[in-house]
């Protein structure tokens, strides 16, 4: 009876070759599609969706994302304001850095995520704070919602 | 000179230690997988908003522009309850299921009327929401007055200028 050669060295060496490729892919897959912005965005907020949303063609030169929760408080940035009335020196401060940047406030745009359950009478009064600092431009964000 | 042997041995294989590089490049995947949310598609609807005042509509006949006011009306638990609509020359109320199709078909009639096409950009819509009504429903009623999907999929723009009155006071 006739054994094999054991192999001395008792290592066995898989080729990890297509492995690390796949992984590679992989990597550059999320690398690709990873969303850096999701600061702007508040996880409890439930936007409503309208089958006439349509991404932005362009971004604007300075925006502002203001994130309007049911019961009043706005998300500014990860930061959570109580009332809307105490997003003044906030505002005033993303104004200056507008400023800076040569934008007036005329034109930054305001982007507002509200809930779909918040009054709207909540989001015009987050729009009449806003203008009452000189912001004019504001955007209604929504969810696409594929028919 | 003498050379060395590794570099006279050519049949020996040079192999490279991979395991650190796996390490890291499996940290990386695990991170990135870990951070990967499906965010849908986010679009935008545009609304010029007035300053604050408590004017009526400016919907008189002293306008070169065509105004369409639309008055939505909240029920119960801030859901919608009815829309009221009205240009200089007509005016309905809608209720039921259908009322946001039949505003849409409203400012279509409106827009059809126009018959000078230079003037169909200056037709205008003034919302005047109760503070109580849901956003949703705003923003179902902005989508309508805004366009139309047709059978082919594609969307039938109506009105671009869009503002609100400013009910913030209502509370």
């Amino acid at each position: 009876m006739k054994f094999r050669k054991k192999n001395e060295s008792g290592i066995l060496e898989a080729d990890l070759t297509p492995m690390i490729d796949v992984t590679f892919q992989l990597i550059a897959f999320f690398m690709l599609i990873i969303n850096f912005s999701e600061v702007d965005r508040a996880e409890e907020i439930l936007l409503p969706a309208h089958q006439l949303a349509r991404p932005p063609e362009t971004r604007p030169d300075f925006q502002v994302i203001l994130n309007l929760i049911p019961d009043g408080s706005v998300v500014f940035s990860g930061q959570k304001v109580e009332k809307i009335d105490f997003l003044t020196g906030l505002l005033n401060r993303e104004i200056s850095a507008a400023q800076l940047e040569g934008v007036p406030p005329g034109e930054v745009a305001v982007v507002i995520r509200s809930h779909e359950d918040t009054p709207t009478g909540l989001v015009q009064e987050l729009i009449t704070k806003c203008q009452s600092l000189e912001l004019e431009n504001f955007s209604l964000r929504v969810k696409e919602r594929q028919e | 000179m003498k050379l060395s042997n590794t570099l006279s041995s050519e049949n020996e294989d040079i192999k490279l230690n991979m395991t650190a590089m796996i390490d890291v490049v499996f940290q990386l995947l695990v991170f990135f997988i870990l951070t990967f949310k499906i965010v849908a598609n986010e679009g935008d609807f545009n609304v010029k908003m007035p300053l604050a005042s408590n004017e009526p509509p400016s919907n008189t006949f002293e306008d070169l522009k065509t105004v369409i006011s639309v008055k939505l009306n909240a029920g119960d638990n801030g859901n919608i309850s009815g829309i009221d609509v009205s240009d200089q020359l007509q005016s309905s109320s809608l209720s039921g299921q259908d009322m946001f199709n039949e505003l849409t078909n409203f400012v279509e009639t409106v827009l059809a009327g126009n018959s000078d096409p230079s003037t169909a950009d200056d037709v205008e819509v003034e919302f005047d929401i109760d503070y109580a009504l849901k956003y949703q429903y705003t923003v179902q009623a902005i989508g309508s007055v805004s366009g139309k999907v047709l059978p082919d999929d594609s969307v039938k723009k109506l009105i671009e200028k869009i503002k609100f009155r400013d009910n913030s006071n209502q509370q």
